[in-house]
């Protein structure tokens, strides 16, 4: 067969192809010499892996991509804690300006992805593309009293649960935006920054469960059941989170994500639950002589862009193409 | 433990001239390929072999590329880490000990310290012997362990208390990390840092509330957005709710004021 030859029909299709053999070009340069080298037996393994290479499906997300999730989980945010605030009887008072710093973060967040996106950004999916029940647009899911009057307790346990998905999410995210370092630099800017919220989200569950708001949340101690009063981070997997046993469950929050890890997903980093006690290899608990609990609450999990779209696809109306 | 003197040399960072030559697409499929080196680089890029008079002689030269970046981090970490031992051994002040057996702020400084030892003890052990930088000495001479916080208003001078201490070494990290994590080539090291910055905000929220109920986020930290017209219209209005990073020549101008001659940190092979 005449490799050279077939190139060149492709190229006719495909100006890139090439580039998509390796943009250096270095291949080629020598590639005479190794098709000379190779035997006719060879010959096909060689092709098969040259074009495996070039069209091969282990694309990940491109920058876009990631930033329009990250959009779409930010709107999914800001609609939730500004519907919160417009519940009377829900926020209670010493918390509503926390609520209120969070509500604008997100607002800020949003104007500074769609500024990085541009034309490229999704539109703007409004309130009513939500379904913060987790019906999935039935409004009757279990989550439907989280913004209900007196719903405060399960309202703040919902916000916990978005706030450490989109916690991961952009750890999951990160390693597909090393590309763009300003955009990297910016995505990392915003994930500390929910973290921060998850913390006070975190501290405020506390309080509420042993009856405090405001600065008295600040000095209360977790109680027995992280599902209900939880650490500032997240210790072990919290017993599934604030509410594992509904459907949809928080339990995905906190657990391992896909695995193996979907396409792109570069080598070597994995989607384990919160629970999580080896990294690189090191077992936390062991070379620090510390309890596992220690040793998860230390470090804080990524999650991959497939897991991250199904946790978030419960709280939209499924007749939209958000996290699909 | 091997001590830099040399700032490394540009040479040795081959990966970020691999990465910054590739369009996107292409670094996506190479992302396997520059895995393996950048491993190699971790390995390869050690301590450096020349031993001319250095102008930084009494400084640590954290290294170059992810090495430089893994380095930065342990040295942030020892700082936690130590400064956290020394908070609960108690040797130098009575603050922790004061604090009742059952109290929220006992448990979370005691989660403070086992998590920054943690982190501590996962750099020493994951940075190749050859260029991993020595065991820092810390100077907490401005720090007086027998108070929490300094009062308000107290003279320039005046010691830090233990939680602002606290706050300013995790607030401190958190600009610290952002602000490192375009030097890094390796998607694995990001993603490991990634793990750990999220921890340290998580930490710096909840002293921040202790120091001063919902400054979790504030100003000083963030750059806080706000709305112009109706703030349940998403996006519109002033600033953007993003962390103010720091590059780490910034983050070290704080840092080597909690490190002793000779301890002292050198960054300029990052950046």
């Amino acid at each position: 067969m005449d490799l050279f030859q077939i190139i060149t029909e492709i190229e006719k299709v495909d100006p890139e192809v090439y580039e998509r053999f390796d943009s250096r070009r270095r291949v080629f340069k020598h590639l005479t010499g190794i098709g000379k080298k190779l035997t006719a037996a060879a010959m096909p393994g060689f092709v098969a892996a040259l074009f495996n290479k070039a069209y091969g499906q282990t694309a990940g997300p491109s920058v876009n991509d990631v930033l329009n999730l990250a959009l779409s989980l930010e709107y999914l945010e800001f609609y939730f804690y500004d519907t919160g605030l417009s519940v009377a009887g829900l926020i209670p008072a010493a918390d509503r300006a926390a609520i209120e710093k969070i509500r604008n973060d997100e607002s800020g967040h949003i104007k500074t992805l769609r500024t990085a996106l541009g034309s490229a950004a999704i539109p703007d999916p409004g309130r009513a593309a939500f379904d913060y029940s987790g019906g999935r647009g039935s409004r009757t899911g279990p989550f439907a009293t989280a913004l209900l009057p007196g719903g405060t307790a399960l309202y703040f346990g919902v916000a916990q649960s978005f706030v450490d998905t989109g916690i991961r999410a952009y750890k999951g995210g990160a390693p597909f935006l090393m590309t763009n370092k300003d955009v990297l630099e910016t995505a990392l800017n915003i994930h500390s920054v929910e973290a921060r919220h998850c913390s006070h989200i975190r501290t405020i569950r506390r309080g509420l469960a042993a009856g405090a708001t405001g600065a008295a949340a600040a000095t209360t101690l977790p109680g027995t059941d992280p599902r209900v009063s939880p650490k500032s981070w997240i210790s072990g997997l919290d017993n599934g989170g604030p509410s594992p046993d509904t459907n949809p469950s928080t339990r995905d929050v906190y657990g391992p994500g896909t695995n193996p890890p979907p396409a792109g997903v570069p080598t070597g980093i994995t989607f384990p639950g919160e629970d999580n006690l080896v990294q690189a290899g090191r077992t936390i608990s062991t070379d620090s002589a510390i309890s596992a609990a220690a040793a998860s609450e230390a470090f804080d999990e990524p999650l991959d862009y497939v897991k991250v779209k199904a946790i978030a696809r419960n709280f939209v109306d499924n007749a939209t193409t958000l996290f699909v | 433990m091997t001590k830099k003197t040399n700032p490394v040399p540009a040479e040795v960072q081959p990966a970020a001239g691999l990465f910054g030559a590739l369009p996107r697409r292409d670094f996506l499929r190479y992302t396997g390929a520059g895995l393996a080196l950048t491993s190699l680089v971790l390995t390869g890029c050690d301590d450096d072999d020349n031993n001319e008079v250095d102008p930084n002689a009494d400084t640590v030269n954290v290294g170059s590329g992810d090495t430089g970046v893994l380095n930065y981090a342990y040295a942030l970490e020892q700082l936690e880490a130590a400064f956290y031992a020394q908070v609960i051994a108690g040797g130098t002040g009575t603050y922790f000990a004061s604090l009742g057996a059952n109290s929220a702020e006992r448990q979370i400084l005691s989660d403070l310290a086992l998590h920054e030892k943690a982190h501590r003890d996962f750099f020493k052990n994951a940075i190749p012997a050859g260029s991993i930088i020595k065991d820092l000495a810390p100077d907490f001479s401005t720090i007086d362990f027998n108070v929490g916080r300094r009062a308000a208003g107290a003279p320039a001078g005046t010691k830090l208390g233990v939680l602002d201490a606290a706050m300013a070494f995790e607030d401190l990290g958190v600009a610290a990390y952002n602000g490192a994590g375009r030097y890094i080539t390796n998607p694995v090291n990001l993603a490991l840092a990634g793990k750990i910055v999220s921890v340290e905000a998580r930490h710096a929220a909840l002293i921040r509330d202790l120091m001063s109920y919902n400054t979790f986020v504030d100003n000083d930290v963030v750059e806080l957005f706000t709305p112009t017209g109706s703030a349940s219209t998403p996006g519109v209005g002033s600033g953007s709710g993003l962390e103010r990073s720091k590059k780490p020549s910034e983050v070290i101008v704080v840092a080597n004021q909690f490190l002793q001659t000779g301890s002292k940190l050198n960054v300029s092979g990052l950046g």
